[in-house]
């Protein structure tokens, strides 16, 4: 129960020596030194650290928006260099939604450009989807109708409809309130277990963490690098939800002194 | 276990509906009617009409105000006889012909601005150095470079379509969310059709705000520069009947050319860009 699926064969993502640097200002900051971390076929792995690790940054190389700076991150053993559909984000934004296009249209235009399906195929997927996340009701609204929660809702579906190689969530409940953050975590639960897609999720919360990954991975700040790998497991999914927290808890500020909010 | 029961968020009200839809008495009815903005405009507009009328009676002097009846009078005469919609056909064949040239240069600047940093630069230089300048000012130019006529109207239209149009999608392109790119080119989309699929439809406010900004500039443009010199081969369109019938005094038929202006910029408005609007940035929530 304590370790994490993992699947026969090459990790499904590989990061070796991953130094990420952006520029801000003239300077050049160092977001990421050396991150290493393998994540197999099936895992919910929890990025978590304070404001400044840059684990959003990660992320965004692992989707192929930002070349790392030294180091290689390779999926199935190949290089990344470019974005693509075999890594979907689900961004912490209300505004990644098409904003022109309806519920069902924002998951068919996915399916259409990403998977270049035909449209019939792309609207029963769409409809499968758009019904998984609860949102059937709401398939012919536009965002601008919809609730923080459902508009994160429909990012979801967008993403699983696609089934990409690996699905990355950067903090995708951020904005919400803590009621609906919690149900959202539970759904993402719910949905992982229907489908059980791979998962790479950032977040600075350290409930979210435990709750939402069977593998927690601690960054620290300034600048990130890896402090340690939890295996957090189906236990925590089980019940004993406190104790993993605590476990984790300990850990974390074990591991980070210079925790910072 | 099926996916838990969403919250009760429910979609806003669409806009444009406001208030109780349920009505009781006749008095409250009429304050309904009344409070209908375009029934107050109506009223407005029939009050104008009655102190133009007035004031036009009172004064006496056909040759300086013409009645409102009179210019009505003689609206409809020039309609009935067709001299007044061959005006404004040619009138528009010209608007249509400048406006698309504008638009279309426009197009091809922004485009270039949101691909290039070069392009961005270039674009910010020529709007910041040519916007100001007013079209009519063009026109002596336009007359040495394409003679009397056709030429040189539709080459000072351009010019007063292609800057605001240029600005506002230039605008429009470098508004566009970092996460919508980020969501196009997660999808595989790069280059010239992330610009087609996210950019425009994501800037569809500002482009929407610059077509109506430059068709209510090429419009004035149009008119004012058939005032200084309408005439092609002896056939000259709104303005110039404007000028031509104050040259012969006719003065009701200079008012009614001129209502006749401010007819067709009020329908364009309403019917053409209004309704575009609502079809598009006001059911897409996109409006502000």
């Amino acid at each position: 129960m304590a370790t994490a699926m993992t699947l026969a064969g090459a990790p499904l993502l590989d990061l070796a020596g991953v130094t990420l640097e952006y520029r801000s200002g003239g300077r050049r900051v160092v977001a990421t030194e050396g991150v290493g971390f393998q994540v197999e076929a099936g895992e919910r792995v929890a990025l978590l650290g304070p404001s400044g690790c840059g684990k959003s940054t990660l992320l965004k190389a692992v989707a192929g928006f930002l070349p790392p700076a030294a180091g290689r991150i390779s999926l199935h053993g190949r290089a990344l260099v470019s974005p693509g559909p075999d890594r979907i984000v689900v961004f912490q934004g209300f505004d990644q939604l098409l904003p022109w296009k309806t519920v069902h249209e924002n998951v068919v235009f996915a399916l259409r450009t990403a998977r270049g399906l035909r449209r019939a195929e792309a609207e029963r997927r769409a409809r499968d989807h758009v019904r998984r996340v609860g949102l059937a009701p709401f398939a012919h609204a536009y965002p601008h109708e919809l609730s923080g929660g459902m508009k994160q809702r429909v990012a979801i579906a967008r993403c699983l409809a696609l089934q990409p190689e690996i699905v990355l969530m950067d903090e995708p409940f951020g904005a919400l309130d803590a009621l609906t953050r919690e149900r959202m975590q539970e759904e993402l639960l719910e949905l992982w277990r229907e489908a059980r897609f791979t998962l790479l999720f950032v977040t600075h919360d350290i409930a979210e963490a435990v709750r939402v990954g069977s593998r927690v991975i601690l960054l620290s700040a300034h600048p990130g690098r890896v402090r340690a790998d939890l295996r957090v497991g189906e236990g925590a999914l089980a019940g004993d939800a406190h104790d993993a927290q605590a476990r984790v808890r300990a850990l974390v500020f074990d591991a980070l002194e210079d925790w910072s909010i | 276990m099926s996916t838990a029961p969403h919250l009760a968020a429910v979609p806003t009200d669409p806009p444009g509906v406001t208030g109780p839809a349920a009505v009781a008495s006749p008095w409250s009815r009429l304050a309904a009617v009344a409070n209908r903005t375009w029934v107050r405009k109506l009223l407005l507009l029939a009050l104008l009409a009655a102190a133009w009328e007035g004031y036009a009676r009172q004064l006496a002097n056909p040759l300086l105000v013409p009645t409102l009846s009179d210019t009505v009078r003689a609206l409809v005469q020039s309609v009935r006889d067709g001299e007044l919609p061959g005006r404004v056909a040619i009138s528009l064949k010209l608007l249509l012909m400048g406006y698309a040239g504008g638009v279309g240069l426009a197009a091809v600047l922004a485009f270039a601005a949101a691909g290039t940093r070069i392009g961005a630069e270039l674009l910010e230089l020529l709007t910041a150095m040519l916007n100001p300048l007013p079209a009519v000012a063009l026109l002596p130019l336009a007359l040495l470079w394409f003679g009397i006529g056709a030429g040189s109207i539709v080459f000072v239209l351009v010019h007063s379509v292609v800057w605001p149009v240029a600005l506002n999608a230039h605008a429009g392109f470098s508004s566009v969310s970092p996460t919508l790119r980020m969501v196009g080119r997660n999808y595989g989309l790069r280059g010239p059709l992330l610009a087609l699929r996210i950019l425009v439809p994501a800037a569809s406010p500002h482009l929407l705000t610059g077509l109506k900004v430059g068709w209510a500039f090429a419009w004035r443009t149009l008119i004012a520069a058939e005032l200084v010199f309408g005439v092609s081969s002896g056939r000259g369109g709104l303005g110039w009947f404007i000028y031509e019938k104050k040259s012969e005094l006719d003065m009701p038929q200079v008012f009614a050319g001129l209502v006749t202006v401010v007819s067709i910029g009020l329908a364009v408005e309403h019917l053409v860009f209004r309704q575009l609007e609502a079809r598009t940035v006001r059911r897409w929530g996109m409006r502000t």
